[in-house]
């Protein structure tokens, strides 16, 4: 490559790289991936562009945020709060959002980017699951993403307790009671959770610090797994005239695909930069400061959260003691119940593999309804997320349905029961019906994709290139 | 499109981000305004966003690639040469001793490693079994005086503490003033209702919110996080919801002046339950 790269600042830099790193081999080969082209393959990198995002705004905020349950007088210019006793950490939220200039924009960026960043992780599991593209070889990423979602899931409940707001300290009572529940070890696990009896002043900084350094740590870590998982299998692909089991069939990594994904990161960004300047969201000097001994009515968590709290809502009260223990009422709904769900969730490549006997590696994607079983399990676990959800507003819907919360309370307790079990048998009859034939084998978008270019090109065994007609 | 009205747009695009990028900046220096703000930033990212991806739509190569794939497995032949690296060429098969050896001191460390985790909070001992309330306490608002609470009238309530202290939240109870006739308590209980005046702990015996909300008309407490429902008149015990333990109740009762003094403590653990709670 000396004789093509001996002009221009860039070659040289390119050239002087190479020599000590061979990088230009390695470019090389990754210009040249080939992406299969579809909507749904986009979701991911929307959460990865979501979470860079968080990380930007996040880092903008440690600068003002002060990680301290202090008592401090409110001296700022939000009025109705002036001179009330506040801790240290919610008087930095209040200055960050009425005197630093911005910071309210980035805050609420901050806070709408997880709301979808989650939202689209969970998104880009269920394309995933009723694609069928777990399967073998895909097993280990899948782990890596289901752990993901928990990462996911546990930063946005540090984050919201943060504030140290009458809301978020109410959540973090709850995470509190739960973990009281476990058995046996609870009260110590509670204890070395929250550095004692809640509330106590540890939570302030313990949350900061697993917020803004130990999870996402294991976020960049699981990410960077994923990634690396997913340049080594290779992408999966939808059925097409030219997709097979031994071929990836798709545009180039350069310049096509790093122009999308880039235009598409810029395009997330304008979207959540666009909520975040004009819709309000956790505004805390409305909450108030957290007290112990006093609770905000309707008290609601982030949407992720609210599939725990209605689980918390609507089991029956049961409490049995069984050879003098005690079984806590907060035990099946806010660890039995979860743990249940998402093991079955995050077992589920093996799950099915066991089911269906099928063992063979999978690159090519199914429709949904292509499994029946499948499709009506994933379908009947989102119901009960769903329903669950729903029912953590039982109080805000009575109150806007003008209907008592006790009924309501029953109702969610039976449709909890039988909505999934109906949904997993219509599903199933569905799938049946549509399936019947096999897997479909029509043209595919990307087989229209190759009539209107008119060509393929296919890569062959010797490494040159020879045309293919559609 | 045409490759020419293509690139016209895409620059149309570039400019737009541009200014707005720009106009963040006067914005910003006027003083800002974050309406104004999300806006401007969306107009600036968006811009770039859609102009890189209408270039990629309309001026860069759509064609189609085929790239073989093959398993990631290793051959069979290597999967042995791996294994030999691994532990005939160490020595480990005939190591076998010192392998277990090392695991045992590995699991000594572990051990060690548990002190930094018990430093993270302090035994629970007894501490959930017990408030601060004592015999004797006052009952007073917090940083309140117990005469504040002499002249309720019926259907009021109080948050009261120990002597007005609230350091222990835990220690939170509700004073709440009913008619003495409708009260159905059992008798000990009932002795700790004097003139209607009953205290229950208001810690919710289901997740530990505080039970913030009193229906007055119909004598129950609501706790707002999960709705569980108490009713005052028979002990708070619980009448619908998730809660599946009553309130406790603090046992009180009234001085000569009108102020009301504990007998003690609560009788059982408030706020949730956990597993050893009726072990001893």
């Amino acid at each position: 490559m000396t004789e093509r790269n001996d002009s221009g600042v860039p070659d040289r830099v390119m050239l002087w790289l190479d020599q000590r790193t061979g990088a230009a081999r390695v470019l090389r080969t990754a210009l040249r991936k080939v992406f299969p082209d579809h909507w749904s393959f986009l979701l991911g990198e929307i959460a990865l562009f979501c979470f860079v995002i968080l990380l930007a705004t996040g880092t903008f905020m440690t600068f003002f945020y002060v990680p301290s349950a202090a008592p401090v007088t409110y001296e700022g210019p939000y009025a109705p709060l002036q001179g009330q006793e506040v801790s240290a950490a919610f008087d930095s939220v209040m200055h960050l959002s009425f005197e630093v200039q911005a910071g309210l924009l980035m805050r609420q960026i901050h806070h709408w980017s997880a709301l979808t960043f989650v939202a689209v992780v969970v998104l880009h599991l269920a394309r995933v699951f009723f694609t069928g593209a777990f399967r073998r070889p895909r097993e280990l990423n899948w782990l890596v993403g289901f752990g993901l979602l928990v990462l996911a899931l546990a930063e946005g409940f540090t984050g919201y307790s943060l504030p140290d707001d009458l809301l978020s300290g109410t959540g973090a009572r709850i995470l509190y009671s739960v973990l009281l529940s476990v058995p046996f070890i609870g009260p110590w696990l509670a204890s070395l959770a929250f550095g004692g009896e809640f509330p106590t002043d540890a939570i302030i900084p313990r949350l900061f610090v697993l917020h803004v350094l130990f999870l996402p740590a294991l976020v960049i870590g699981a990410i960077t797994v994923h990634i690396a998982l997913l340049v080594l299998h290779k992408h999966t692909q939808y059925r097409s005239p030219l997709a097979r089991e031994d071929n990836v069939v798709g545009r180039y990594f350069w310049p096509g695909q790093v122009f999308l994904s880039t235009g598409l990161f810029f395009l997330t960004a304008a979207v959540l930069a666009i909520i975040g300047g004009l819709f309000q969201i956790n505004p805390i000097w409305l909450y108030g400061p957290f007290d112990a001994s006093v609770v905000a009515s309707p008290a609601q968590p982030d949407w992720y959260v609210g599939w725990l709290d209605g689980s918390l809502r609507i089991f029956p009260p049961f409490e049995p003691v069984i050879l003098g223990l005690t079984i806590p009422s907060v035990f099946v709904p806010g660890i039995v119940l979860p743990g249940v769900l998402f093991t079955i969730v995050a077992l589920w490549p093996f799950i099915e593999a066991w089911m269906s006997k099928d063992r063979a590696d999978h690159h090519l994607l199914d429709d949904p309804w292509d499994h029946p079983v499948r499709f009506a399990t994933g379908l009947a676990i989102l119901t009960i997320f769903g329903v669950l959800t729903l029912a953590g507003g039982n109080d805000v819907l009575a109150f806007y349905f003008g209907t008592d919360v006790h009924a309501l309370t029953i109702l969610f307790r039976w449709m909890s029961l039988i909505l999934p079990v109906v949904v997993w048998v219509v599903a199933w009859r569905f799938a049946r019906a549509r399936s019947s034939g096999g897997p479909s084998a029509g043209a595919g978008e990307l087989g229209d994709e190759v009539r209107r270019a008119g060509i393929g090109v296919r890569r062959n065994p010797a490494g040159g290139f020879e045309e293919v007609e559609p | 499109m045409s490759e020419r009205a293509a690139e016209r747009l895409v620059l149309l695009l570039f400019a737009a981000a541009f200014l707005a990028g720009i106009a963040l900046l006067v914005v910003y220096l006027l003083g800002g305004q974050t309406q104004v703000e999300g806006v401007l930033l969306m107009i600036c990212l968006g811009g770039i966003g859609a102009g890189i991806v209408t270039w990629a739509h309309n001026l860069m190569p759509t064609r189609i690639h085929i790239e073989p794939r093959g398993s990631v497995a290793t051959t069979p032949k290597e999967m042995r040469r791996f294994e030999d690296a691994l532990t005939e060429e160490a020595g480990f098969s005939r190591r076998k001793l010192l392998i277990g050896g090392l695991l045992g001191a590995v699991g000594g460390l572990g051990a060690a490693l548990a002190i930094p985790v018990f430093s993270l909070g302090p035994a629970p001992g007894r501490s959930l079994f017990e408030t601060s309330w004592r015999e004797g306490a006052s009952l007073a608002p917090n940083a309140g005086t117990p005469e504040a609470l002499a002249d309720m009238p019926i259907g009021g309530v109080f948050t009261v503490f120990p002597d007005g202290d609230a350091s222990d939240p835990n220690s939170a109870t509700l004073l709440i003033r009913v008619e003495p006739e409708l009260l159905e308590l059992d008798p000990t209980a009932a002795e700790w209702a004097p003139d209607g005046y009953v205290a229950y702990s208001k810690i919710c015996t289901h997740a530990g919110c505080p039970v913030g909300l009193y229906r007055a008309s119909q004598h129950t407490l609501i706790c707002p996080c999960h709705q569980s429902e108490f009713d005052v008149l028979r002990g708070a015990q619980p009448i619908s919801g998730p809660a599946a333990r009553p309130l406790p109740q603090l046992p009180i009762a009234r001085r000569a002046d009108g102020t009301f003094v504990a007998l003690g403590g609560f009788s059982e653990p408030v706020g949730p339950s956990f597993w050893n709670m009726t072990w001893d």
